[in-house]
């Protein structure tokens, strides 16, 4: 096994435990910042993997996660989960469920390539010619805005959507409201 | 190949919260911990042993790269989470002023 | 009503001086992108994680009057809209809708590669523009009353 196998497995074993962790705890800041740590573990994966594009966007972007999180659910009263009224049997049936899942989907990863040995040929002609044909020396970005703009540029109507839905169902009579709420006190 | 299995069991876990859980902040956190799964996959896959980032520098251009097309891929991934993630917080808050309560379950009861 | 005052005289007279190391930073990455890691979706978090600086520091209702929020909007809206232009101007330069027609330069110069810089200014304006808009948004929505229709 190689070095970079090894740190993986235990950086990955490290973000399960911390999703673990973060699903069962009750108190939602907790498990917010729970989450948090598996996204930035995961941040360091990829900065292992060799993505050092991924890992810069995926570390600022699991910050601003964190804050909107915390910003929008941690108003005035501390917010807890509330009392589940879930039955056991549900969960039980659940986690039987997914282990099935586990143990059958176990001989499927036998029939990919192992590790640190890839299938993907396209990948050698944007190495080769990535920077003649763009002129860019960062490849990912040259495929993201040269070779497949087109796929950015739906992107980035995706995101302005998402943003869009976002104001459209915060905004709805909120100022007259808040006021008439203010004056009544 | 061990690697591969265990970013499965995150996305198991994942789904085991969605599928579980009863608070909608709880839920919004599982389908993040989903998509950092399915995006850890993607760049696992891609991965070659003893490559190099695909960003070249002065003097190196002929050592071996990793695959640059899954990492543009995620990229854009990432980016759309986060504006999913702003649509479903605010979706709750919508839900919290309506109800009180976070608590899917008792929405459905009141919604009648 | 209270968090819209802001915080200590402290923390704004340190944010006041340290959010411009920051969008410095922000422009650094997004201006490199072609160069170095990072570029127009990391360079974007980063500018707005400034602006969420002085949204934490000084309140909402400060940041309202100083940023011009009508704006913000504009300059979202443009940027998606210059997105388009420059893709259309592919097509007319060298048939081909979102073509890199400006000439590509030498290899590792800051002004290089065509449009590549063009579109990572553009996208750390959109993604810096819009998830500022969203998280003022969320921080205004009082979540206990107000908002009910």
């Amino acid at each position: 096994m190689m070095p970079t196998e090894i740190w993986l497995i235990f950086i990955i074993s490290i973000c399960i435990v911390g999703s673990i962790v973060a699903l069962e705890l009750k108190d939602i800041l907790s498990s917010i910042i729970a989450v948090g740590v598996v996204g930035l573990g995961i941040a360091v994966s990829f900065l292992i993997l060799q993505a050092p594009d991924l890992a810069v966007v995926q570390f600022v972007f699991e910050i601003f996660a964190v804050i909107i999180l915390v910003r929008a659910f941690l108003k005035k009263d501390y917010h807890k989960e509330e009392p589940s009224t879930i039955n056991k049997v549900l969960v039980g049936v659940t986690l039987i469920t997914l282990g099935a899942i586990f143990y059958l989907s176990l001989s499927v990863f036998k029939l990919l390539p192992p590790f640190g040995q890839p299938l993907f040929e396209t990948a050698q002609y944007y190495v080769q010619n990535g920077a003649t044909d763009t002129g860019a020396a960062n490849l990912v970005s040259a495929i993201i805005l040269d070779y497949r703009a087109y796929d950015t540029l739906g992107e980035v109507t995706v995101l302005f959507a998402a943003i869009l839905g976002t104001l459209t169902i915060l905004r709805i009579k909120k100022s007259k409201n808040s006021q008439e709420v203010t004056n009544e006190k | 190949m061990i690697v591969y299995i265990l970013c499965f069991v995150l996305f198991l876990v994942g789904l085991y919260g969605v599928l579980t859980k009863r608070d909608l902040v709880k839920i919004i956190l599982s389908v993040g911990i989903m998509g950092y799964a399915a995006n850890l996959f993607l760049i696992l896959f891609a991965y070659k042993s003893d490559s190099f980032y695909p960003i070249l520098t002065e003097g190196k251009e002929n050592l071996s790269r990793v695959d640059p097309l899954p990492q543009a891929l995620v990229l854009t991934s990432i980016v759309i989470e986060l504006g999913t993630t702003a649509l479903l917080v605010a979706l709750a808050i919508k839900l919290y002023q309506k109800y009180k309560t976070f608590d899917i379950t008792k929405i459905r009861r009141l919604s009648g | 009503m209270k968090n819209n005052q802001g915080m200590s005289i402290i923390v704004k007279t340190v944010t006041r001086v340290s959010v411009w190391l920051m969008v410095l930073y922000a422009w650094y990455i997004i201006l490199h992108g072609h160069l170095t890691p990072g570029g127009g979706f990391g360079g974007g978090v980063i500018f707005a994680i400034a602006m969420l600086n002085v949204l934490l520091a000084y309140g909402s209702e400060f940041t309202e009057k100083w940023l011009k929020i009508r704006l913000l909007h504009d300059i979202e809206a443009a940027s998606i809209l210059l997105f388009l232009i420059v893709g259309i101007l592919g097509i007319s330069v060298l048939g081909g809708f979102l073509t890199n027609f400006i000439l590509k330069g030498k290899l590792y110069e800051l002004i290089s590669a065509g449009t590549i810089p063009i579109f990572n200014i553009l996208i750390g304006i959109k993604v810096a523009m819009s998830l500022f808009l969203a998280v003022l948004i969320l921080a205004k929505t009082n979540i206990e009353n107000g908002g009910e229709v």
